[in-house]
């Protein structure tokens, strides 16, 4: 059950047992936060830098909490008023937090390998909380106990993800991760965000929802990022949310009982009908609290596991 | 002074010789060659064991002076030519301010003569300010001193425009470099678009960014019948279309890099910003059509893209650092030792490639030849040495390289220009 990775920079370069002692020892956190006192003094007198170069409410407060349930100090690094805004580079910029003796950092930015690039100069355990449209390992890693706890079991499951899967760090991550345990993935969107080669991968694509979500067990909705369409990857939202939008209509074509997801924030009305968001099928703030116990166990399995101390 | 050159392997391409012979040298001119030549009074390079060739030409070399002087200078580039084997250069016109004008080329030319031991040919801009807007006054640059016109790396997207600079240079006997991208599919784009730049989350730079620019400049020279030479090949639809226009006789010469030949896009797993460069690696499959080309002869020239680059701007973010990478100093040794020894290319075919084409594309006469009356620039290799590349030993002021550490067997060992010997220094 030995974690022996410094970081944690991507799922795909995770083996199948690393993932799931991250997963089992996320389960085993699970409870920690439905107490009245949410502590435990594991990580006490570490030293957190949540360190976000992008705009992120969800994930940076999840670590932030995560952290805090686990005792260790965490602060968190704005990126409007720090040094880049004054032209230093981000070598220095983590160079000098170094300075100050954190046992982890963790970073979110909006360059694919950011956190990889860190991880090459650091002496501090680095987390990627999402680096540009390349891996998101924590988001994955919560949606996967999210759907075990929803269908008791992964492999076999067929899993459809929909959206801007060329710019999406959340699909990159499932895509390896699901996949490692053993669901078989449908990835759907328009061609310009959807490259053939993406079967590469070892996944199915297909341009229609109506035709992929039949059968499905989950379905995970990527949300638009209005941010980057710019390069007229389809004609228009109306248009996008014509072929692409989840309804109810579109639901029903799925398997009974089968899950809704989104790593948020959600267009209400574009890629996800508000009635469904709101449904007892979706799955959406249950991911959210999942969040919380993956977090702890990455930050607990890679800055305080028994194990790791053993090892070491 | 006379310079006499002893039991070397002479292997000059333009007239097949292929021999030991002894080269005698005065006033910068060869004056002859022979298999014995006694000299009295000439001082002796003893090149035993050794091969001469007709001096290296790379067509392709940013010198960043004027304007970025702490990425390289005149003088710092032309000694990392010297040591990488190379006696001429041509320098591209993206310095600050931008050479297109006399003024500029001048400017070059006066720095050079002063601080240079190599030959600097200056590349001026097809465009003011290689803004893609208007010509410059090439027929001025020319007699100024340029050998060419290209607007390198903001290559002109205007095909109007690019196509009055093939006829205009028609008029001068002018050849146009290409830098061949339409900006439009490569905006963005920070590696080759495909399985690898999905995989790691890259903007990719579609290999139909190359090809529609080099479909384009091929049409519009075949109608201006002018002489056309697309810079850093780098994919195989391009390749072909290269193939198909050299049958119908359509002027058109090509580069490839050392590194287009030898890396591809899988490399970048590790987000080394020094495998950024402008194109990009390539797939492993236009690598290998790369190499095809070079072995059948669509690919004309060698070429570094030397594009120095501080250390600074490349330890960043890969998004944030700049394109390109160090050559000189590596080209050589890398193509003797990755493709001439493993038997891809003759030893015969890569001088042909790195010295006697660039010379005729750019009809430097007295070049890329050796033989009595010609300029006296000589490279002479060693292809039993053994080295190993080492960033902390560049007399390039920049160390941007992804070759640091490689281990490759052939090297330059004597660089001689105008009958001077320039390297070792």
């Amino acid at each position: 059950m030995a974690f022996k990775h410094k970081h944690l920079l991507e799922i795909r370069s995770l083996t199948l047992s690393e993932i799931n002692t991250i997963l089992s020892t996320a389960e085993s956190f699970l409870e920690i936060s439905t107490r009245e006192i949410k502590k435990v003094p594991t990580l006490r007198g570490k030293t957190i830098i949540n360190l976000f170069f992008e705009p992120s409410t969800r994930t940076r407060g999840s670590f932030e909490l995560a952290a805090k349930r686990l005792s260790a100090d965490i602060i968190n690094f704005n990126q409007t008023t720090s040094s880049l805004a004054k032209g230093e580079s981000l070598k220095d910029t983590v160079l000098n937090l170094e300075a100050m003796s954190p046992d982890a950092l963790i970073i979110r930015h909006s360059c694919a390998g950011a956190a990889y690039f860190i991880s090459t100069f650091c002496q501090s355990h680095v987390i990627n909380a999402g680096d540009g449209s390349h891996e998101h390992p924590t988001q994955a890693l919560l949606d996967a106990l999210t759907i075990r706890q929803e269908k008791k079991k992964i492999e076999g499951l067929k899993i459809v993800i929909v959206g801007d899967i060329l710019h999406s760090r959340v699909a990159r991550s499932n895509i390896f991760l699901l996949q490692k345990l053993g669901a078989k993935i449908v990835l759907v969107g328009p061609p310009a965000l959807l490259p053939e080669e993406f079967k590469n991968f070892g996944v199915e694509i297909d341009y229609s929802l109506d035709r992929a979500i039949e059968g499905a067990d989950a379905i995970m909705m990527l949300r638009i990022q209005r941010e980057r369409q710019k390069g007229n990857s389809f004609p228009s939202i109306r248009e996008y949310r014509n072929l692409y939008s989840l309804t109810k209509m579109r639901y029903k074509k799925a398997k009974k009982n089968s899950i809704i997801m989104h790593p948020g924030p959600i267009n209400r009305g574009v890629e996800l009908s508000t009635d469904l968001a709101d449904s007892a099928k979706s799955v959406i703030l249950k991911q959210v609290e999942n969040g919380i116990a993956v977090r702890m166990a990455v930050l607990y399995l890679l800055l305080g596991g028994k194990e790791r101390e053993t090892a070491d | 002074m006379r310079l006499l050159i002893k039991n070397g392997r002479v292997i000059d391409p333009s007239s097949g010789i292929d021999e030991t012979l002894d080269i005698l040298i005065e006033k910068g001119k060869i004056v002859d060659i022979k298999p014995k030549i006694d000299a009295n009074k000439a001082k002796v390079i003893d090149a035993s064991r050794l091969v001469v060739a007709p001096g290296f030409i790379d067509m392709h070399v940013h010198l960043r002076e004027p304007g970025q002087e702490y990425k390289e200078t005149i003088k710092t580039g032309s000694l990392a030519a010297a040591k990488g084997g190379f006696t001429t250069i041509l320098c591209m016109p993206n310095t600050e301010p931008v050479n297109d004008n006399r003024g500029v080329t001048e400017y070059i030319l006066s720095q050079a003569k002063k601080e240079a031991v190599v030959n600097i040919f200056p590349v001026a801009s097809i465009s003011r300010n290689q803004e893609g807007k208007e010509l410059t006054d090439m027929a001025d640059l020319l007699d100024a001193g340029a050998i060419a016109f290209s607007d390198d790396g903001q290559p002109v997207q205007n095909s109007h425009l690019m196509r009055r600079a093939l006829e205009y240079s028609k008029l001068l006997d002018a050849l146009i470099i290409d830098h061949c991208e339409d900006k439009n599919l490569s905006e963005g784009g920070l590696m080759h678009e495909g399985h690898y730049s999905y995989l790691f989350g890259l903007k990719g730079i579609p290999d139909s960014s190359e090809e529609i620019m080099v479909a384009r400049d091929l049409i519009l020279a075949e109608k201006a019948d002018a002489r056309l030479h697309i810079a850093h090949l780098s994919v195989k639809g391009a390749i072909q279309l290269i193939k198909q226009a050299k049958k119908k006789k359509i002027k058109v010469s090509a580069e490839a890099t050392p590194h287009h030949l030898l890396l591809d896009d899988s490399h970048l797993e590790t987000y080394d910003t020094n495998l950024k460069m402008n194109p990009p690696l390539r797939s492993k499959e236009d690598v290998q059509a790369l190499r095809e080309a070079v072995k059948e002869g669509v690919v004309d020239v060698i070429a570094t893209d030397h594009a120095p680059h501080a250390a600074d701007e490349k330890d960043v973010e890969f998004d944030k650092a700049p394109f390109g990478i160090n050559g000189l100093e590596t080209a050589v040794s890398l193509i003797l030792d990755r493709l001439v020894n493993k038997n891809i290319i003759s030893l015969q075919r890569f001088i042909e490639m790195i010295s006697t084409k660039p010379a005729n594309i750019l009809r430097l006469k007295n070049k890329g030849r050796i033989s009595i009356g010609a300029d006296a620039d000589l490279t002479i290799l060693n292809l039993y040495r053994e080295i190993i590349v080492d960033i902390n030993k560049f007399k390039s002021k920049s160390q941007n390289t992804p070759f640091h550490n490689w281990k490759l067997k052939g090297a330059p060992a004597i660089t001689i220009v105008g009958g001077k010997k320039v390297y070792p220094f």
